[in-house]
């Protein structure tokens, strides 16, 4: 009886090796989870039936749980495209040589974090990051993902740089809320008393009326930084054939539907290179995040 | 009464667990902690089984991924048992169930990706240690009598299959019936890092507030849970155990080159890729231990032992719930419905549930932790409580409890209370991925900064810590002389 086991047992583990099936000629792609799923879903399920017509070949979006998730599967061409912050590119970057930003969003040359309060705080909003010192130390804080730009690595270097300690430090408490959408959430009901945060996500959902206005305010606005973009496999043409490369890269550009322009929220996208995102680099490794 | 060792042992856990409360991190810092609890249970009650085109079939993966992966398990600890005299297998053995599945999942993500393998294997290396240790523990029971009954010269597999074998078969088959509710466990919470199972949708509902979604896949679980005597039949086996692979689905292509590439550079520690020399890597080791391991590990610690008792606690408050001493049918129904709806969540989606309501401190965690571990033992010793027979003319009510029957059952309380000792303390360390300062704090921060080579190394230190609990806790076992039988 027990022989009759293992043997079946057997069978079993030489059957799981045969459903390692080989999907080499679909494109795959895959986005970083910034905000609540079924809106990425629904965006990128979209972006998947444009791109997969424009290019005439089999396109796919798989979603990832986490920042590293979409980097690792990047680095390990299970995904050969990626809509990346601006750290995660940077990051993806780094580890796959020859890979490329190709293009951008209109609005991430010039992107910027929203600190966010509960109103129960009493803080009042500036222009001046200092002015808010006395106002901020010993709030509970958090963060959107560790792996965002605009959740993480700039509002970490801008408390940082200017009240010269950890966030550790200044807040009584430091969280990680996940994404942006969820900061926000958290934040509107006093979870956290303030939070930092994609100043698009803030924008879409003030303008779609999903924000209680009463219960939360923007308090401080950084200066402008480069953010998300499309980051592309150097080797690409050689799996899918000469200039594909850059026929992604067009199609991108070309991408005019409003409805699906409207769910990044962009207005559309421009060319974008390696080296707009230097800024970036140089701030993760100020703080740590890169080595 | 203080003369006891049981009771000064008691004692001194509950002390420890008082002064390791002055420094835990508990507070409730959500604004409106109730009102969030009150809609999670509106949303329960309220269930949308249609939210999801997903969710079938996350249930299908979830229960593939767990029969595939608890066979592999139960067939490769079958075999590590056989030789588990060994040093060198035992001490494999201790090391790889020491480290939870999610973070086998997270290091098989890094090299595999998004392939049904990762997911196979984060069950199943654990697994096979578990096995091989609960396994060769039965078989060492075995009555040594019909083996020396043998004929002189019967050859040792015959032997051991005639006269080992179906003494100990009962045992091996209820522990892997056993382990097989737990796989299903592990396999739904492998999708909180991204592998297509209920705990993929789980979180996505979840964090959106869709509190009906998640109600329904809760209530899908508990009822899968429920129903394994009626759908896992020893007949079906075979089908199940076959047709599983399957039911995997695609996920992504292994690219072979990703696996050689992370182990012989992604975990080298980086001031050796480096060519820092042992200088460089003196430091490095330094900060890490200074700036992450030793915190983590403090919090590990303080809040194990935190959660430790107030386990204890909550299951000797439980076993009331379903000892026939007390209480008629009506409560009893209901305490078992309770107690099986604690057990079945997992501690991580317990604690994930709660942490969204009530907000990050180690309160949610200690919570969920003495819920799911309080209802196990409060399980396992109100059915024990079920067998001792009082006089007709015992005394009722409070006295009862306290004078007949947790004195009856306390040494067997302890037992298990020691024996998850060292689970609780898998699970404390996991717990950091969703916030709280653990080790899988920062485990998850090195994974998300991509620094494998600080990943392993933290990862490598929880399972050292967890080796040494589960040794004190069998140093402890046998000091106080209290035997046990194995529970997930």
């Amino acid at each position: 009886m027990a022989l009759d086991h293992i043997r079946k047992f057997l069978v079993s583990s030489l059957l799981m090796t045969a459903t390692v099936t080989a999907s080499a000629e679909t494109f795959v792609f895959t986005a970083i989870p910034d905000e609540d799923e079924t809106k990425l879903v629904e965006r990128f399920r979209g972006v998947a039936d444009y791109l997969s017509e424009e290019l005439d070949a089999e396109v796919r979006y798989i979603p990832v749980k986490s920042y590293a998730a979409a980097v690792s599967a990047f680095r390990n061409n299970q995904v050969q495209l990626a809509w990346f912050g601006g750290l995660s590119g940077v990051q993806a970057r780094r580890l796959v040589p020859g890979s490329e930003a190709i293009a951008q969003g209109v609005e991430d040359e010039a992107f910027e974090t929203y600190f966010i309060a509960n109103t129960s705080t009493g803080i009042e909003p500036a222009d001046d990051f200092a002015s808010l010192e006395d106002q901020l130390r010993d709030k509970t804080f958090t963060f959107g993902s560790k792996g965002s730009t605009s959740g993480r690595l700039m509002p970490e270097f801008y408390i940082r740089d200017t009240f010269g300690d950890a966030p550790e430090d200044v807040f009584s408490r430091v969280g990680f809320s996940g994404n942006h959408t969820r900061t926000l959430r958290l934040v509107e009901a006093g979870t956290y008393q303030v939070g930092a945060l994609n100043f698009q996500v803030w924008q879409k959902e003030l303008g779609d009326g999903n924000i209680d206005t009463d219960a939360v305010e923007v308090i401080w606005k950084t200066p402008a930084y480069p953010d998300y973009q499309w980051t592309i496999r150097g080797d690409v043409d050689e799996r899918f054939g000469d200039g594909f490369k850059d026929r992604v890269k067009q199609a991108l550009l070309n991408l005019d539907d409003p409805a699906l322009l409207e769910s990044f929220p962009r207005s559309g996208f421009i060319p974008a290179s390696n080296d707009d995102y230097e800024p970036i680099r140089k701030t993760a490794e100020e703080i740590g995040i890169l080595d | 009464m203080f003369s006891y060792p049981t009771v000064r042992t008691s004692l001194a856990f509950l002390a420890i667990a008082v002064v390791g409360l002055a420094f835990a991190d508990i507070a409730i810092t959500a604004a409106n902690p109730w009102r969030d609890l009150g809609n999670f249970f509106l949303g329960v009650i309220t269930p949308n089984f249609f939210s999801s085109e997903g969710l079938l079939t996350a249930l299908l993966r979830t229960v593939a991924f767990a029969f595939v992966g608890v066979a592999l398990g139960s067939f490769f600890g079958f075999f590590l048992a056989l030789v588990y005299r060994a040093w060198p297998v035992r001490i494999f053995c201790a090391f790889i169930r020491a480290i939870h599945e999610l973070f086998w999942a997270l290091i098989f993500l890094q090299f595999f990706g998004f392939h049904p393998l990762t997911g196979v294997l984060a069950i199943a290396i654990p697994y096979s240690g578990i096995f091989a240790k609960v396994y060769s523990e039965i078989l060492d029971e075995a009555d040594p009598e019909p083996g020396r009954l043998l004929p002189p010269g019967t050859g040792r597999i015959a032997a051991f299959l005639y006269a080992r074998i179906p003494d100990c078969w009962a045992q091996m088959r209820t522990y892997t019936a056993y382990r097989l509710e737990c796989g299903l466990r592990s396999s739904a919470i492998l999708g909180f890092v991204g592998l297509p199972t209920l705990g993929f949708y789980l979180e996505a509902s979840f964090s959106q507030g869709l509190y009906s979604d998640a109600g329904a896949m809760l209530i899908l679980f508990y009822v899968l849970i429920a129903t394994i005597p009626l759908w896992v039949r020893p007949k079906l086996l075979p089908v199940y155990v076959l047709g599983a692979p399957f039911f995997l689905g695609e996920g992504l292509p292994i690219v072979w080159g990703n696996v050689e590439r992370f182990f012989t550079e992604d975990i080298i520690p980086s001031p050796l890729k480096d060519g820092e020399g042992l200088s460089g890597l003196m430091s490095w080791a330094g900060d890490l231990m200074v700036e992450q391991a030793l915190p983590g590990i403090w919090n590990t610690v303080v809040l194990t032992q935190v959660a430790l008792v107030a386990t204890g606690i909550l299951a000797l408050l439980m076993f009331p719930l379903i000892s026939k001493h007390f209480g008629g049918p009506v409560r009893r129904t209901s305490g078992h419905v309770f107690l099986v709806v604690a057990r079945s969540t997992p501690e991580y989606i317990l604690a994930y549930i709660l942490l969204q309501l009530w907000g990050p401190s180690m309160l949610p965690a200690v919570i969920a932790l003495a819920l799911h571990n309080g209802a196990i033992i409060g399980h396992l010793i109100g059915r024990q409580t079920n067998g001792i027979r009082l006089r007709p003319d015992a005394v009722t009510g409070f006295g009862r409890y306290s004078w007949e029957l947790v004195p009856r059952i306390y040494r067997s309380f302890l037992a298990f209370l020691f024996y998850r000792w060292e689970i609780i303390m898998r699970e404390t360390a996991i717990l950091g991925i969703l916030g709280i300062y653990t080790l899988g704090f920062y485990v998850d921060s090195a994974i998300q900064n991509i620094q494998f080579d600080k990943a392993m190394v933290l990862i490598l230190i929880t399972a050292g810590l967890n080796i040494g609990i589960d040794a004190l806790g069998r140093y402890i076992r046998s000091k106080l002389a209290l035997q046990t039988m194995p529970t997930c």
